[in-house]
């Protein structure tokens, strides 16, 4: 069993001779061309957005969609604009996402991490339930839960409070699902039953040795759970009214809509921007923090 | 999927776990457990604008059973999953091995900017793609006009799901590619030196080598993407109003569910849908999971 | 009305049991409290000499000033200001918090086809207590009837859509085309534009309630009737198939832009001489401001096309009221009314009028300078003028289902299948008659 245990330390140097290996592979245009198509596929959108949040509104629907219009090239405009627009709604906006992202997404990875170490390390009564619940509620569609989750909020007088948003969001079941295979691979038994030789209590054991062992899992757990809390949608519709504590999806979506009411007044042109804007953040954290999550995900999801 | 038991002591086989599985666990019953009991609770019951509130057993399960809208939204959502899903991880598997295959020019930034549309919130990406799909001013209107094609409305009713396909197969292609191409990376490459001492071919390396040992990989992709497509939800409801004949308002369980709840007031009935669909939703998952675990 | 107010006991009573059975909380028995109540005009004024919160929920851009000078005139009182979302979204909210009993507004604002269902719920405070039908003089008749739901008024008209047709001048001089005054003519119009121009149409549809609605009530048509508990729904009154002849051969004959309202679309479509009318209500001119900018100067108004030559009926569409909300987070009826009044009835009025909202007081629509306002985006038209008179000459009569929202909101489902397949407008508004029929009985009405 131990032998088939996989540190990070070993990922890396496996990864280190395919390498090597692989360098004398010649390269082949066709796979490349092929490949540049799917990136040509997932790129164009985005090329759309950007090429649109360069225009005024009076543009954005008179000019070719794949190509700056003539015109006025306004995207400082726009995104000055988009900052500004309400009394700068919009920033305060970005920051409830942030505030929800921090403590949610925070939670989520903290409460995983805990709980994917103690399936994997522990043997305990009731292991093989939790396993089989988790999975099954996963199931349900939590859309037409909503009424159910949203009636009983309001009896805990949580609607229209952040915690609404923040406290679903703490429960990430595949954030525990990798965990889970994560802790069992990259933490050796020997070193547990070592530190328990020396007297450490079970918490002070997870985080002092633990924890480091898992990084790769826990930055790439805490990535998946930013974005789905950035990008979550459905639940902040209905938990909350006030537009003050809305996050960016919900805003946008509100400010699409603004315009199909009498006296309202149409800002596609913010709506894009504010997309971009909003999207620009995740596409940072993504690139800077790659080296971690790909190394956490390689141990995930090798289950042998 | 089924994690092997590690190597700890029988002696600790007690409640101590729980220390760490039980603030996870006592959330997850808030958020997850006590909506389902609450809905098989209310699912028992039907309430009525005049009327009130009555027992009724299962009558809104018989109800269910013989619901041509529900029945339809449904099929739509099985077609759904027998097209989308195979297209999407069938693509994303491709893109996977070739990155992994180590023949491609630039094969970092291929990575990266397939994988960027997964950082796009769903909202976001449907707006965009409501825009670009206008048939009259939006990018396909712009194309019909510039190149005097005349592309087909991707709104219209024969083609409004095939739309929301691209759109669901547009955001997670580049987040399935990298589970695979994770999986891929740690083959341990002793696999491939026998093989190649053995003379396989590519083809042959990728069917006996890598496909088998990145099984796991697939059947949690899998699983994934059934439980999301019988979700389907923000996509077609973002779209509704730019085509509100082509997507109905039971287009999808998930949404007849919303509709049934939201603009009906008919709770009880929802909340029928909500636990039957789950249910589905979970038998399918069990057999996926059952074959994956067996052909290995 | 006793019978009224028992269907709306029982209502709440279930709504209730159903928040209630999600944690088994603590009962609060006087549900009807607020129907009862006699509220004078000086326990009003008082009220809001002594202050307090309120929360209103309303997504109408002009309320934002009249708060502001409300709060200025009443320094005591803090008006919370709620955009809980357009229409149906913020009708979702409104049901979802009566639902729990929880975080309901003192006030709301209610469009006149929602008005019924959230009277029906109880939702609604009667203001009878207040005196509200003293009022009655100030409001032009259609909107004053339109927030009553069995002799009772539940809120107070904000504003009114009084329908014109709004058409695209340009492009009816470039090809000659006659202003149509019938809808016959229209369809004339029509055609003659189509094939001047394949690109340009007389208008967009792609199916909408409430303008199909509103069309059947200016041809006359009655297809609902409300008794209490029993409802009738009917399209096949002669109303009703006027308009369903008009338009089944704008379908068939492709004359219809397949362009849904309030899309990015509809807006470059007004700009760009693609969709040559409009027809709706009195309140469209700001939307043309703010949302179509550049087609400034090329729009006019003009009367409803009529169904029969030499009439001048017309019908409304959209407009919404104020309303009290039984429950209310802050428990105070005298101030909510205060701020309606203010709103609706008083100072307020012109401050939204200012503000490019159409009013429902007769007040400001006899208003010399009212109606001699020049619409620059219309030429310098007087445009008042002809809104004015539609709002005279509104068909009477007409009633919303008692859960119009609902209905409305399954009319895609149904009545839009016409637009976009074989099936005939006729065999789509059947359709959609069943569907809401059997909703209706589901929630234990008797619908015929």
């Amino acid at each position: 069993m131990t032998t088939a245990v996989q540190t990070p330390a070993a990922n890396k140097q496996l990864t280190v001779t395919q390498k090597a290996r692989r360098k004398k592979r010649q390269g082949s245009v066709v796979l490349t061309v092929l490949t540049a198509l799917m990136a040509l596929y997932s790129l164009v959108p985005l090329a759309w957005l950007i090429f649109n949040s360069s225009k005024t509104q009076g543009d954005l629907f008179t000019s070719f969609g794949l190509w700056f219009s003539d015109g006025h090239f306004a995207l400082w405009d726009n995104i000055r604009d988009t900052f500004t627009y309400n009394d700068g709604i919009f920033l305060r906006w970005f920051g409830n996402t942030l505030l929800y992202v921090v403590v949610g997404a925070g939670g989520a990875t903290l409460l995983a991490a805990l709980a994917g170490y103690g399936l994997a390390k522990f043997s305990f009564v009731g292991k093989r339930a939790v396993f089989a619940i988790v999975l099954g509620a996963v199931a349900v569609p939590g859309t037409a839960l909503a009424v159910p989750t949203f009636l009983m909020f309001s009896k805990l007088g949580l609607t229209n409070t952040p915690w609404a948003v923040i406290i679903p969001s703490l429960i990430s079941p595949f954030g525990l699902y990798l965990m889970w295979t994560f802790a069992s691979q990259a933490i050796p038994d020997e070193m547990l039953e070592a530190a328990r030789m020396d007297g450490a209590g079970e918490f002070r054991t997870f985080f002092r040795i633990s924890v480091p062992l898992l990084a790769p899992g826990i930055v790439t757990v805490a990535l998946f759970s930013i974005v789905a809390t950035w990008n979550n949608y459905f639940l902040p519709l209905i938990m909350l009214k006030d537009p003050d504590w809305y996050p960016l999806t919900v805003g946008l979506n509100a400010w699409n809509a603004q315009s199909t009411t009498a006296g309202g007044e149409a800002v596609y042109n913010l709506v894009i921007t504010g997309s971009l804007l909003t999207i620009l953040p995740l596409l940072a954290a993504f690139l800077l923090l790659q080296r971690y999550w790909q190394s956490g995900l390689s141990a995930g999801s090798v289950k042998e | 999927m089924a994690v092997s038991q590690p190597a700890v002591a029988r002696r600790r086989r007690s409640w101590r776990g729980w220390q760490f599985v039980g603030p996870f666990m006592l959330i997850f019953a808030l958020v997850f457990l006590a909506p389902i009991v609450y809905s098989i609770y209310l699912s028992l019951y039907r309430n009525q604008l005049i009327g009130g509130n009555s027992f009724v057993g299962f009558d809104n399960y018989q109800r269910l059973l013989q619901d041509s809208q529900f029945w339809e939204s449904f099929g739509r959502v099985a077609i759904f999953l027998v097209v989308q899903v195979p297209i999407m991880l069938f693509l994303a598997l491709v893109v996977a091995l070739a990155i992994d295959s180590g023949r491609l020019y630039g094969k970092a930034f291929f990575r990266v900017s397939i994988f960027l549309p997964y950082a796009v919130p769903a909202v976001v990406a449907t707006l965009m793609w409501g825009f670009i799909y206008g048939d009259q001013f939006g990018l396909v209107g712009n194309i019909n006009e510039t190149f005097n094609v005349s592309l087909p409305n991707p709104l219209s009713p024969h083609l409004a799901l095939a739309s929301i396909g691209n759109i669901v197969t547009w955001e997670f292609v580049g987040y399935n590619m990298l589970i695979f191409y994770s999986a891929l990376r740690v083959i341990p490459g002793s696999l491939y030196e026998s093989a190649s001492l053995d003379g396989a071919g590519q083809f042959r390396i990728i069917t006996a080598i890598k496909l088998p040992a990145i099984r796991g990989a697939l059947v949690i992709a899998t699983i994934f993407s059934i439980i999301g497509s019988f979700q389907l939800f923000t996509e077609p409801v973002i779209l509704q109003p730019l085509a509100p004949n082509a997507i109905t308002t039971y287009f999808t369980p998930n949404l007849y569910a919303y509709q049934l709840s939201f603009s009906g007031q008919q709770y009880n009935y929802a909340a029928t849908v909500a636990i039957v669909m789950g249910l589905i939703t979970m038998v399918i998952a069990y057999v996926v999971q059952l074959r994956g675990n067996r052909e290995r | 009305m006793s019978k009224l107010l028992k269907v709306g006991a029982a209502a709440t009573a279930a709504l209730l049991s159903l928040g209630l059975a999600a944690c088994g909380g603590g009962d609060d028995a006087d549900s009807g409290s607020g129907s009862s109540a006699t509220v004078s005009d000086a326990d009003v004024t008082a009220a809001l000499e002594k202050g307090g919160n309120l929360t209103v929920w309303a997504w109408e851009p002009t309320l934002k000033n009249v708060v502001t000078e409300f709060q200025k005139k009443y320094p005591n009182v803090k008006v919370d200001l709620v955009n809980a979302g357009t229409g149906n979204d913020q009708y979702t909210a409104l049901q979802n918090a009566v639902a729990a009993g929880k975080g309901i507004p003192d006030v709301a604002q209610i469009e006149y086809y929602a008005l019924p269902q959230f009277a029906l719920g109880k939702s609604l405070t009667d203001l009878s207590g207040f005196g509200a039908e003293s009022l009655k003089a100030d409001f032009a008749p259609g909107p004053w009837n339109s927030v009553h739901s069995g002799n009772v008024a539940y809120g107070l008209p904000m504003d009114s859509g009084p329908m014109a047709l709004y058409y695209n001048k340009n492009v009816f001089d470039k090809y000659g085309i006659k202003v149509p005054t019938t809808w016959d003519e229209y369809l004339d119009a029509a055609r003659k534009l189509h094939k001047a121009d394949p690109k340009a149409y007389i208008t967009n549809d792609t199916g909408d309630a409430g303008f199909t609605t509103s069309m059947i009530w200016q041809a006359g048509g009655k297809p609902y009737t409300v008794d209490g508990t029993n409802v009738t729904i009917n399209f096949s009154d002669e109303g009703s198939q006027k308009f369903v002849k008009v338009w089944q051969t704008l379908i068939s004959e492709k004359l219809l832009a397949p362009i849904s309202s309030w899309s990015d679309q509809w807006f470059q479509g007004m700009q760009n001489d693609t969709i040559a009318t409009i027809a709706t209500g009195a309140w469209m001119p700001a939307n043309f401001v703010s949302s179509a900018p550049s087609a400034s100067g090329k729009w006019r108004v003009a009367d409803m096309p009529q169904w029969t030559a030499g009439q001048n009926a017309s019908a409304e569409n959209g407009g919404s009221a104020l309303s009290l909300m039984n429950k209310g987070l802050n428990n105070n009826q005298a101030l909510a009314y205060g701020f309606v009044k203010f709103a609706n009835d008083g100072d307020g009025v012109q401050i939204r009028v200012d503000g490019g909202a159409f009013p429902a007081t007769t007040k400001q629509l006899s208003d010399p300078k009212f109606l001699g306002t020049e619409f620059k985006y219309f030429g310098g038209q007087k445009a008042n003028e002809i809104f004015a008179k539609s709002s005279q000459n509104v068909v009477t009569g007409w009633t919303y289902l008692p859960f119009q929202v609902y209905s409305n909101s399954i009319f895609n489902d149904t009545a839009g299948k016409a637009y976009v397949s074989g099936t005939t407008l006729a065999d789509g508004l059947k359709a959609w008659q069943d569907q809401s029929a059997k909703y209706g009985n589901e929630q234990g009405f008797t619908v015929k």
